[in-house]
């Protein structure tokens, strides 16, 4: 009498974790936590109804409508560079927390906290330079951005508004490279932002004053580190992300990204 | 209860006193009380019949199209050479004894038809003429911005493992290096200052060119999007910005000490990120 051959451990432990899967996804703690239309739930499928879900029920996505014109999916046509310059934002946010660990804005500590951070920390060199990076092709993405949506006439009604919204976001974007410049405390920073905020004091009546608000004092001093540290920490991404908002809101209320040419 | 506007009441009492006039005139018919003071028939519109016309049919006659007139106008001759039952029940139905055979438009119920308003094409609906080509966001969206900012990560990685972020020697104020350069960004505006005074180079024009920048939308009056029609606008954005990426370009590479022009190929560079 043949005995039914028992299936192999490899099998068995599929099978298990087969039903422990579907029961952890049918409970009630599962379904609290991932709303319909998450692809984690239990019996999620590919229909429109659950495509729509995936935008609807996230926080992340549901800035995007639920739909968009085929033509904004081209890359071709909107290169990324909105989107990319708002990705960029968030990576240096994300850096930029990291190195808050390692430093103190003063002018005895900060250069030597930036070289500890180089030499003992783990990754720090590398996060530091992925910052550094990112802030400059955050300059670069969002100027090309500009050009781009210059030269597809995408600024015209209704959007007139929300191009100056633009202007500003490329101003603060300036004003937040231009601040974190001055952090490290090196021969670079000092003479750059020297260079900089004198050109700053020639505005016409209220020079002197625009520039010792500036600096915090009449020269580059451990007041200025300070000041530009908050500035660059908290003050600026907190307008930019202000402005930010307004940006993408206006996006979506103007009609979506603009029709082709 | 609620107070009525004094307008209102001066039109209402202006509509009742109309009435009162038409009904002691006595020439010309009584007006039901369903048509009220101001209703104006297609047919009087028409001014074939002085009988009913008040001031209102005349005034209100150029509003009604053409192509409605000529209907009416037919509609009433048909009536009238045919449909002479259909005409009697209508008379019998709305007192109308000035003209018992004229302004007879029979309806389905062999009611007259009165025209109330006419509603041109496009006011009310919104008339879609292309449909637009739409796709889900998800997928098609959101894993092209995915891919973007994945390679974009990559990018930023790789690019830091090899190329390390300058720091020079700890600040000092009493060494100035030579040269001295602002971020790359703002060398547009040092190179300028080589030319101008600082007040030009540094406020004025940075200030000009933002505030014309903000202004672009509002002074291009344009509506065409297509590049043909803009030549002016693409062709002055494109000086504008090649005027700031040649200043940038010079500023970065072709100064060096003293912030003297250099070629970079020879005096080597001067340039920090």
């Amino acid at each position: 009498m043949a005995k039914k051959p028992r299936p192999p451990a490899s099998e068995r432990a599929k099978q298990s974790m087969g039903t422990m899967m579907s029961d952890v996804q049918g409970s009630q703690a599962w379904s609290s936590i991932f709303r319909p239309g998450s692809i984690f739930r239990k019996g999620y499928s590919d229909s429109p109804r659950n495509r729509s879900y995936v935008i609807m029920n996230s926080v992340l996505y549901h800035l995007h409508p639920v739909k968009v014109k085929r033509h904004a999916v081209k890359v071709s046509y909107t290169l990324c560079l909105g989107g990319l310059s708002f990705f960029l934002f968030i990576l240096l946010t994300v850096t930029g927390i990291f190195l808050m660990f390692f430093y103190r804005p003063t002018a005895t500590q900060a250069w030597d906290d930036i070289y500890n951070l180089q030499a003992s920390v783990t990754f720090g060199l590398l996060v530091r330079n992925m910052h550094r990076w990112a802030a400059h092709l955050m300059v670069i993405s969002v100027f090309l951005h500009m050009a781009r949506v210059f030269y597809h006439g995408a600024y015209k009604p209704p959007r007139e508004f929300n191009w100056v919204i633009g202007v500003i976001l490329l101003t603060l974007t300036l004003l937040l490279s231009f601040t974190g410049y001055l952090l490290p405390w090196d021969q670079l920073a000092l003479w750059a932002v020297t260079v900089g905020t004198n050109m700053m004091g020639f505005t016409p009546v209220f020079g002197e004053e625009v520039r010792f608000a500036l600096l915090g004092s009449r020269e580059i001093s451990t007041d200025t580190l300070l000041r530009w540290y908050v500035l660059h920490v908290l003050m600026l991404p907190f307008v930019i992300v202000i402005f930010m908002a307004i940006h993408f809101w206006r996006v979506r209320k103007d009609g979506g990204i603009s029709g082709p040419l | 209860m609620a107070e009525i506007p004094e307008h209102l009441l001066k039109r209402a009492q202006e509509a009742r006193q109309r009435a009162q006039a038409q009904k002691g005139g006595g020439s010309s018919a009584p007006e039901a009380p369903g048509q009220g003071g101001g209703g104006s028939d297609a047919s009087e519109a028409s001014g074939s019949e002085p009988s009913g016309v008040s001031g209102q049919g005349g005034s209100s006659g150029p509003k009604i199209p053409e192509h409605l007139l000529d209907r009416s106008r037919s509609a009433r001759e048909q009536a009238g050479a045919g449909g002479a039952a259909p005409a009697e029940a209508a008379v019998a139905t709305a007192p109308m004894p000035a003209a018992p055979a004229q302004p007879v438009h029979t309806g389905p119920g062999g009611g007259t038809q009165r025209l109330l308003t006419v509603v041109k094409s496009g006011s009310i609906q919104d008339v879609k003429a292309t449909p637009t080509d739409k796709v889900h966001v998800w997928p098609h969206l959101l894993v092209v911005e995915f891919v973007a900012a994945l390679l974009v990560t990559a990018f930023t990685l790789i690019f830091s493992i090899f190329v390390n972020a300058p720091l020079l020697e700890l600040a000092n104020v009493n060494e100035t290096p030579n040269p001295s350069k602002a971020p790359w960004y703002f060398l547009g505006l040092q190179e300028l200052l080589t030319m101008f005074h600082p007040m030009v180079a540094g406020v004025t024009i940075p200030g000009i060119g933002l505030f014309l920048l903000i202004l672009a939308p509002y002074m291009d009056r344009n509506p065409s999007k297509k590049p043909e029609d803009r030549k002016f606008a693409i062709s002055l954005m494109t000086l504008h910005l090649m005027f700031w990426a040649i200043l940038v370009l010079i500023g970065s590479f072709f100064r060096g000490p003293g912030f003297n022009f250099v070629f970079p190929w020879v005096d080597g560079l001067f340039f920090e990120l």
